[in-house]
């Protein structure tokens, strides 16, 4: 394992499955009278937070204190970040202050690699989103609630909706995902495309040709214009948020019209295979990308994807900060 | 009683760090095969497990209450292997699981990472129960400290008691077996490696130089 989790990209599979496997095993945890390990005792996790998000820094903060691990988090409102001081001094501070991992959330895409690689802190490094860019931990997760759900059977296939199995040691090899909608504004999509091709699943990117960034072509991926015609072939659809805030050009013309192209309905969960399951990472527009009713649906893993999270989280955790500090014989690259 | 204490060949030399494994390194880091030679080969291995299975029936007056957790890896296989034996004796099913131990370690901070191994407790619990930790080699008894802890976080059992297939001295902690497959008396010069036919294709017991 690398000292840091910046991007999805930079895990192999070997890196992918160890944490996928570590994660089964965390998962374990939440369901004992006693969910605490001891294993991170005496280690300190910064939670440094220049954008809101109460999702992930939740999930963050629970896995790291089920490990143990003393937590601070840090957001930019009302600190010092907010009257003007630099990613630098934060980070100098965090450094004098102790801090053994940092688990960062910015606007800015690259922000979680400089500070990785500035030397400015000794710590592991963990991308909790920066930007449009990447948001690794989202992806192992949603890879780890994909390979439960569709490769969890005792001989490998999809587990009937509602079951929990078991994928360990498996990967995602010839699984079919479709992520649809804002792709422009998604990290995301960018950690899933990685991951998943990383772990041998197929994944085609269905959106509004305006909600597509510029280079689409060069990522690992197919792209369709056309929903209905993916879904049959699809062993997952994983649904986007539509960025209500981020909707500053005319992406589309209407909101209605989007939802009547691109949202997931009853009618269109039925073209589904009987396996198939519907992802979102949350929080959902209900009515808009997901009809409520596919979303309180049996093959929705929506809940599912906050609990493996945690599991997922603590399994990053762990194996960054785990073992021995060997920033001394390793350069942190 | 099987459980009389071979007192150490020598005693630990201070300055070694407390890494040591309770279990034989599976890898055999730092085992030369060139000085290799078998202590226990299948038909004693065979042997005294059974003679443990009678052990355990006699202590615990029956198996009624026993829960057999085995610590990976090998103390896994082993742990099977003990509870086909008991249900052979008590004529019924004897839950057995396993127990990993990994992040209750207290070396986590002195080694690189490791993977965890599966936990997997019967759907009996350990509440309330006799449970009988499984381990391949007894040895600085750091890793059923780490066991003891794990199991706590589990649940309450009435009782833990400690069989392993080969005990080799050289204690770290207050820690004893209540059940030796055999007493090993070694130099902390030697490594001792157990093969089991479920990892290592035969059943062995080998005693070798650190390489």
């Amino acid at each position: 394992m690398k000292r840091h989790l910046i991007s999805a990209a930079d895990l192999s599979v070997e890196d992918a499955i160890l944490i996928l496997d570590t994660a089964e095993e965390m998962s374990q945890v939440a369901s004992r009278p006693i969910k605490k390990l001891p294993t991170l005792r005496g280690r300190t996790v910064v939670n440094l937070f220049f954008e809101d998000s109460t999702r992930t820094r939740t999930s963050f903060e629970l896995a790291a204190k089920r490990l143990s691990a003393d937590v601070i988090n840090f957001s930019a409102k009302g600190s010092s970040v907010s009257k003007g001081e630099s990613l630098k001094d934060t980070a100098l501070t965090l450094q004098a202050m102790g801090a053994d991992a940092v688990v960062i959330r910015h606007s800015a895409s690259g922000a979680p690699h400089r500070l990785a690689h500035s030397g400015w802190i000794h710590g592991s490094v963990l991308n909790a989103g920066d930007g449009t860019h990447e948001h690794p931990t989202q992806a192992l997760l949603d890879a780890f609630t994909m390979r439960r759900r569709l490769a969890g059977a005792p001989d490998g296939g999809p587990v009937p909706h509602g079951e929990a199995g078991d994928g360990t040691g498996r990967d995602l090899a010839g699984r079919r995902v479709a992520i649809v909608g804002d792709v422009l504004h998604s990290r995301v999509v960018r950690s899933n495309v990685h991951l998943l091709t990383t772990l041998g699943a197929e994944v085609t990117l269905v959106a509004p040709p305006t909600l597509l960034p510029i280079g689409v072509e060069s990522w690992p991926c197919r792209v369709s214009y056309d929903l209905d015609e993916v879904l049959p072939k699809s062993d997952a659809v994983m649904m986007l948020r539509v960025q209500r805030e981020r909707m500053n050009a005319a992406f589309f013309p209407t909101e209605r019209e989007y939802s009547r192209r691109y949202g997931l309905n009853a009618e269109r969960v039925a073209r589904l295979p009987e396996h198939a399951i519907v992802m979102h990472p949350g929080p959902m527009n209900r009515g808009m990308e997901i009809t409520a009713e596919v979303a309180d649906s049996a093959r929705s893993t929506i809940v599912e994807q906050v609990t493996n999270g945690v599991s997922v989280r603590m399994a990053a955790l762990y194996l960054l900060l785990g073992g021995a500090d060997l920033a001394a014989s390793d350069s942190g690259r | 009683m099987s459980a009389s204490r071979e007192t150490p060949a020598q005693s630990p030399p201070t300055g070694r760090p407390v890494a040591a494994s309770g279990s034989a390194p599976s890898g055999a880091a730092g085992f030369d095969p060139a000085t290799a030679r078998p202590v226990l080969e299948a038909p004693e291995i065979d042997r005294a497990l059974t003679r443990i299975a009678h052990e355990i029936v006699e202590r615990a007056k029956g198996a009624g209450d026993v829960v057999l957790l085995g610590i990976p890896r090998r103390g896994v296989p082993l742990a099977r292997r003990l509870a086909e034996r008991l249900a052979r004796i008590e004529g019924r099913e004897v839950p057995v699981g396993s127990l990993d131990i990994t992040m209750y370690r207290d070396d986590l901070r002195m080694r690189p990472t490791r993977a965890p191994e599966r936990t997997s407790i019967p759907p009996v619990g350990v509440d309330g129960r006799l449970v009988v930790l499984v381990d391949d080699v007894l040895f600085s008894g750091r890793t059923i400290r780490a066991a003891l802890d794990a199991l706590g976080d589990i649940g309450r059992p009435r009782a833990v008691q400690l069989a392993v297939l080969v005990d080799r001295g050289h204690r770290e902690l207050p820690i004893r077996a209540d059940y030796v497959g055999k007493n090993l008396p070694t130099s902390l010069r030697e490594t001792v490696k157990v093969l089991l036919d479920e990892h290592d294709g035969r059943d062995a017991v080998l005693i070798g130089d650190r390489g």
